[in-house]
């Protein structure tokens, strides 16, 4: 349809001189002058998602694992505090008691997980001191699931995963939660995070039950761990491991000096 | 990345019957090919007779499926009567295409029999709730292709809610095995005007 930009150019043209009339109506390119918006300005334009804010996925070298049994929930985390290929710290812990009878776990990226899990931990007790009675582990997984959705869609997104392991103090029952950076929510019997998931829940699959005792758990975390080091190309520097049960969270000794793994 | 539609996978499809529609899901959530849960069910009730199928990436399903779960709560109260599933797909549709230019990444179905008249409805949307009212099936989530072929194939007009059962979970079972981001399983609900039947259904596991 040439008729249209043939007629505006043209005006253009004559504005500019305008004794001389074009014999021609032929477009000239520099005859009109472009409103250039700055992109800034733009409406929306930036904001059109089609995908997800793209944000680097939380990093996958740390190790979170979890497994729940008859009456316990069992979370382990690498000890290792990485930043690049450099190892600043070799007994870090990466969990953090939200309660009595449920702990947090997270990886992902440095800064944004110990800043949202200190925020979730001071959220909980702030709740359990104003009501005088605790969230339960399902309550908190389904709050910080909340607060993490309603992050992922504003301008800096948390990025970070999360596993919530807890004993519910009514019914006795343990549970694991896994959420990942996105706020996806699913509740599991046994669930880890970054490259460990591949590793260890085929192993967990093979060996898990829902009915095995905390000795059989801590025999099931070992399994994991050993193949941790034989597999992994970095050292994690061990695992901390907090058994959680209706007497509450405790520290578990874990192959302290253990050598690493050699054979395959 | 790939698309936000496919990280965690999910199928979800609806048939209308003689007298009844049937509704179903599979139950995997995964993490691109890493399976997580094998326990994620998709498909959410709003009322006796009306249900939402949510596919698409877990964390809106569950955001999506909270939201009408509140809202319909809200119409609840202020109308005092159940919402009826037409007019639970315009304020689907309405919801959805709030989010015009930072849409949910969902593509609900949904389910139901008129209040009144007993006659089945279902539709789907697009992710920004562009209704499609069907009077066969409709089909949602990374098995599409596939959900497509089958009920194509499989579905025939006024079923009963024997043979619509038979049928949705062949179509459904038959999709997934073929998808491998779906399956593990699935929940096939049969709706009748007096009778809401849930069926959990053993998939293969791989």
């Amino acid at each position: 349809m040439p008729s249209r930009c043939v007629r505006v150019a043209a005006a253009c043209w004559s504005s500019n001189n305008a004794d001389e009339r074009p014999t021609c109506w032929k477009l000239k390119h520099n005859t009109r002058k472009l409103a250039i918006v700055p992109t800034n300005l733009l409406h929306n334009n930036n904001n059109r998602r089609t995908q997800l804010p793209t944000q680097p996925q939380p990093k996958c070298m740390e190790v979170l694992l979890g497994i729940t049994g008859k009456d316990f929930t069992l979370i382990a985390a690498s000890k290792a505090a990485m930043r690049g290929p450099t190892i600043l710290k070799a007994t870090d812990d990466k969990t953090r008691q939200l309660n009595d009878h449920t702990l947090l776990a997270f990886s992902g990226e440095p800064g944004d997980t110990v800043q949202f899990a200190e925020y979730i931990q001071a959220n909980s007790q702030l709740y359990s001191m104003r009501n005088e009675t605790e969230l339960s582990p399902s309550a908190l997984a389904h709050f910080v699931r909340g607060e993490l959705a309603s992050s992922l869609r504003s301008r800096n997104p948390y990025s970070v995963n999360l596993l919530l392991g807890g004993v519910d103090p009514i019914t006795n029952k343990p549970s694991l939660y896994w959420l990942d950076y996105l706020a996806s929510l699913a509740k599991v019997p046994y669930a880890a995070h970054g490259y460990a998931q591949y590793y260890c829940l085929s192993l967990l699959d093979k060996h898990h039950h829902p009915n095995i005792t905390l000795d059989e758990g801590m025999k099931l975390l070992r399994l994991c761990s050993d193949e941790l080091k034989r597999r992994l190309p970095i050292d994690f520097k061990g695992l901390v491991v907090k058994a959680v049960t209706k007497d509450g969270i405790e520290t578990k000794p874990f192959d302290e000096d253990e050598k690493v793994v050699k054979d395959t | 990345m790939s698309s936000p539609f496919s990280i965690n996978g999910g199928a979800c499809v609806a048939m209308v019957g003689k007298d009844c529609v049937a509704i179903a899901c599979d139950l995997r959530l995964g993490l691109q090919a890493l399976t997580v849960s094998n326990n994620f069910p998709k498909i959410f009730q709003y009322g006796d007779h009306v249900f939402l199928g949510l596919t698409g990436l877990a964390t809106d399903v569950t955001t999506v499926s909270d939201l009408f779960r509140y809202k319909v709560n809200m119409y609840r109260l202020r109308e005092e009567r159940h919402i009826a599933p037409r007019t639970f797909a315009n304020l689907v549709s309405s919801s959805l295409y709030e989010r015009r230019f930072g849409p949910w990444f969902v593509s609900p179905v949904v389910a139901g029999l008129e209040p009144k008249t007993g006659k089945p409805f279902i539709c789907g949307f697009d992710s920004i709730g562009c209704i499609d009212f069907a009077k066969d099936f409709i089909v949602s989530g990374t098995a599409t292709d596939q959900l497509f072929g089958m009920c194509e194939s499989l579905w025939e007009p006024n079923l009963g809610p024997d043979e619509l059962f038979e049928t949705i979970s062949q179509a459904l079972l038959n999709a997934v095995d073929r998808d491998a981001l779906s399956g593990w399983g699935a929940h096939v609900y049969i709706i009748e005007k007096d009778k809401v039947t849930k069926r959990l259904l053993k998939g293969r596991q791989d």
